[in-house]
C-alpha cells in the first residue's frame, strides 16, 4: 500500500471488551517511542492480515491526543459486515503485531468556533472521545448530545459524564428519549459549529434541519464513513495496467485492486476523501454507489466510480486503472 | 564541527557573501538549459548530504545575520508577523516542529529536551536556552510561532484547513520576494493566487489545491521558485518597493556580478498534527552573479535560461529592465558546449 499514508509498526497492548457490541483495541509502538501527535477527530487506517487477504479498515482514535504513548480505537461488532470487525473481535489479543497508518483527519474542529456543538449516535461517538479531550485539555466549549439504543449500549456515556458532567446530554432509544433537534440549533449563540457522526439517517436528518434553520454549510461538520459493503462477485477490467480481476463477495474492489499489485491513492477506505476516484472506461450493467465524494450527477453519468465503497454488477465494466 | 556563522547584513552595505562550500551547495534550480513555469511538487525527504536537503530545516552560514535582519524588519513592522486568534495550537506545532528538526539535524548548536509538557531549548547561536510549558502561551515571551520563528531561517505562511479550503491565517513574512502576509492574512488559497500569470488556468490550482489538502502528517512535500534581485535584500516586500525597486535600474555591466542575485525558493508543505493545519516554509536562498560562475556548467546554464525566457515570465520575475544587459554578461561565460544533466555542479 505504498499510495496510502506513511506507516506505523504497533504492536496491540490491550483488548477491552465495552460492552456486548464493542471492544476497545489499544496500539503502543514496537521500537517503544511516541506515536506521532494527531488532532480529535483523526482516523488510523488499520490493517488486518486475515490468512491470505488483508482488510484495511478505518476508525477514529479516541484516545486524548495529549497521550501519545498509545492509540486507542473501538471497534463495533458488525455481524453482517465483511467481516474486519469480526476478525478484530475474534483474532486480535494483546501482543499481536499489527500496521496501522499515520493519522489522517477528515473531520477537524473548526478552532475558529465559539463553541462547539456535537451530536453522536451509537458508534459514531469515537471521533468525539478525542474532540472532547483536546477541547477540554485547551479550555474550548463545547456540549455533546449522544442518542444511544440503550444505556448498556452507551459505549463510554459513563465515562464522558463522568468527566464533562452537564456538558453530556443521553438519549436512549428504548425510553423514547430523542433530541430536540430544532430546538437544540435555534438556541445556540452565534459562531457555534456543528458536528455530526453517526447513522447515515441521523447525519441525513442533523443536515437538513440545520440548512432548513440557516445554518450556513461551512458551520455544518459531518463523518461519514461508509464501510464498505459485502455483494455479488463481478470482473473488472484495468485499462491502463493491462488487468482483468475479480472482486470477491467480501472484498472491496480497491481491495481487489490491490491485492492484483495495483495501488490507487486513498486515505480514508470510506468513501469520503475523493482519493480513489476512478475514471470509467466503459461498462454495461449497473453500479452500487455508496460514496460520500461524488455528486448526484456524477453517479448518474456511469463515469466515475470510488472504489473503496462502490459496487457494480452487470455484464462488464472496464475502469482506468 | 558545526557551522561557522557569517557576520553579514542584508542592507545598507550588504556585506553577505557565500563561502565556496555554499556556493557548491545552492539549489541550483534548472535541471535544463531552459524553463517552464509548473506545479513540480515532489515529496519532501532527505537528499544528498552536503547539499540543502541533507536536513529536511535546513541552517546555514546565514542563520545568525538572517535572524537579525529578521529582528530588524519586525522592530520597524510587526505586522509581519500575524496570527489570528484561533491559530494558537498550529503555533505549537509549528515550533514542536522547528525545534525537533533543528536539534535533529544540528545537535552540536540546539537542543531539545522535554518532560512532559515541560521543554527546555537551547539554542547556541542565538544565546538562547529557555524552558516553558508546551502550551501555556505565558511561558514565553512571545506567542509561539513568533518564539520558533524567530529563530528560524524563512518565512512561514500557515493555513488554516477548512471547508476544502486553505486559509492563510497565520505567519512570519520578512523575507518575501514581493508579496505581504498584511494583505493576504485571511485569505483563501484562491484568493491570495490570483495575480500570477501563465498558470492563471484555474484547473491547475485547482488540482494544486487538492494536492495541499491532502498532505498528509509524516509526508511532507516541497517545490522549488525562482527569481532575481538586486543586491542580497533578503526584505523585498511591497511595503519596502520605494527602497528596493530603484534599484533595478543601478544594474551595469561592471557591478553585475556583485549586485545581481539568484534568488531560489525552497518551499515545503507539512501537516502540522494538533491543529490539522498546513505549515509553508519558505526558505530564501541567494547567490550573487559573481559566485554563482564560478561553477561553468551554471554559467552556462543559466545563459540559456535566462535569454530564452518568455517575455510574460521575465515580466513577471521583474527582469525586463536588466535582462540584457544579464545575457550580454553571461554570453561571455557560455561557450557554447553541452551541460551535463541535474541541477548540480559539475
Ligand atoms: S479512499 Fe477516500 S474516497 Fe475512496
Amino acid at each position: 500500500m505504498s499510495t496510502g499514508t506513511t506507516k506505523l509498526d504497533v504492536v496491540v497492548s490491550d483488548v477491552v471488551p465495552v460492552n456486548e457490541l464493542v471492544t476497545r483495541f489499544h496500539f503502543r509502538r514496537r521500537d517503544g517511542e511516541l506515536l506521532p501527535t494527531f488532532s480529535g477527530g483523526a482516523h488510523v487506517v488499520v490493517e488486518m492480515r486475515d490468512g491470505d487477504r488483508t482488510r484495511l479498515n478505518p476508525y477514529s482514535l479516541m484516545g486524548s491526543p495529549l497521550d501519545t504513548r498509545e492509540y486507542t480505537i473501538s471497534v463495533r461488532r458488525d455481524d453482517v459486515g465483511r467481516g474486519g470487525s469480526l476478525f478484530m473481535h475474534r483474532s486480535v489479543n494483546p501482543g499481536l503485531e499489527m500496521v496501522v497508518s499515520y493519522p489522517v483527519n477528515l473531520f477537524s474542529l473548526d478552532l475558529r468556533a465559539k463553541k462547539h456543538l456535537m451530536l453522536a449516535g451509537g458508534i459514531g461517538i469515537t471521533p468525539f472521545m478525542a474532540q472532547t479531550a483536546q477541547l477540554a485539555g485547551s479550555g474550548g466549549n463545547f456540549e455533546l448530545h449522544y442518542t444511544c439504543r440503550t444505556a448498556s449500549l452507551g459505549t463510554y456515556a459513563d465515562v464522558l459524564q463522568e468527566r464533562y458532567g452537564r456538558r453530556v446530554r443521553l438519549y436512549h432509544d428504548d425510553r423514547d428519549e430523542r433530541i430536540e433537534l430544532d430546538r437544540l440549533l435555534s438556541s445556540q449563540p452565534l459562531g457555534t459549529h456543528l458536528y455530526v457522526c453517526g447513522p447515515t439517517g441521523m447525519i441525513n436528518w442533523v443536515r437538513e434541519r440545520a440548512a432548513a434553520l440557516g445554518w450556513p454549510a461551512e458551520t455544518v461538520h459531518y463523518e461519514h464513513f461508509a464501510a464498505p459493503q459485502p455483494g455479488l462477485p463481478f470482473d473488472v477490467t484495468l485499462a491502463v495496467s493491462g488487468k482483468t480481476i475479480r472482486v470477491g463477495e467480501q472484498q472491496s474492489l480497491l481491495e481487489a485492486m490491490e491485492a492484483a499489485g495495483v495501488d490507487p491513492p486513498y486515505l480514508c477506505r470510506g468513501g469520503v476523501c475523493g482519493q480513489c476516484e476512478t475514471n470509467v472506461v466503459s461498462y454495461d450493467g449497473k453500479f452500487i454507489h455508496n460514496d460520500h465524494w461524488l455528486s448526484e450527477e456524477d453517479h448518474r453519468s456511469g463515469c466515475k466510480i470510488m472504489p473503496c465503497v462502490s459496487r457494480f454488477e452487470g455484464k462488464s465494466l472496464v475502469l482506468e486503472r | 564541527m558545526g557551522i561557522t556563522f557569517r557576520k553579514e547584513t542584508f542592507r545598507d552595505d550588504f556585506t553577505f557573501n557565500n563561502s565556496p562550500e555554499h556556493i557548491r551547495r545552492f539549489p541550483f534550480p534548472f535541471h535544463e538549459d531552459s524553463y517552464m513555469y509548473a506545479v513540480n511538487i515532489e515529496p519532501h525527504v532527505v537528499g544528498p548530504k552536503g547539499s540543502v536537503l541533507e536536513n529536511l530545516i535546513d541552517v546555514d552560514e546565514h542563520y545568525v545575520a538572517e535572524m537579525q535582519d529578521r529582528a530588524l524588519v519586525l522592530a520597524e513592522d510587526p505586522l509581519r508577523c500575524q496570527s489570528l486568534p484561533h491559530m494558537t495550537l498550529a503555533g505549537w506545532d509549528l515550533l514542536e516542529l522547528l525545534m525537533e528538526q533543528q536539534a535533529l539535524g544540528y545537535p552540536e548548536h540546539f537542543t531539545l529536551t522535554r518532560d512532559g509538557d515541560r521543554w527546555r531549548w537551547i539554542n547556541r547561536p542565538l544565546g538562547i536556552d529557555d524552558t516553558f510549558t508546551f502550551g501555556d502561551t505565558s511561558t514565553l515571551p512571545y506567542g509561539p510561532m513568533e518564539y520558533i520563528t524567530r529563530q528560524s531561517q524563512g518565512d512561514f505562511c500557515i493555513l488554516d484547513q477548512r471547508d476544502g479550503n486553505l486559509w492563510m491565517d497565520a505567519g512570519m513574512v520578512t523575507t518575501q520576494a514581493d508579496w505581504s502576509l498584511d494583505f493576504d492574512i485571511g485569505m483563501n488559497f484562491f484568493e491570495w493566487h490570483a495575480p500570477v500569470p501563465l498558470a492563471h488556468e484555474k484547473g491547475i490550482f485547482v488540482r494544486a489545491l487538492k494536492f495541499l489538502t491532502n498532505i498528509q502528517q509524516g509526508k511532507p512535500a516541497r517545490r522549488l521558485n525562482w527569481t532575481m534581485t538586486i543586491n542580497p535584500r533578503l526584505d523585498t516586500s511591497p511595503e519596502n518597493y520605494h527602497k528596493w525597486g530603484p534599484d533595478r535600474a543601478t544594474v551595469t555591466p561592471e557591478n553585475l556580478g556583485d549586485k545581481v542575485h539568484l534568488r531560489v525558493e525552497l518551499q515545503s508543505f507539512w501537516r502540522l498534527p494538533r491543529s490539522n493545519g498546513i505549515v509553508f516554509p519558505i526558505r530564501c536562498y541567494l547567490i550573487k552573479m559573481g559566485e554563482l560562475v564560478t561553477q561553468p556548467k551554471w554559467a552556462r546554464r543559466l545563459h540559456r535560461v535566462i535569454r530564452d525566457l518568455p517575455e510574460e515570465l521575465a515580466t513577471y520575475k521583474g527582469l525586463t529592465r536588466y535582462r540584457p544587459t544579464l545575457v550580454e554578461w553571461l554570453s561571455k561565460l557560455d561557450d557554447g558546449s553541452a551541460t551535463s544533466p541535474g541541477f548540480g555542479p559539475d
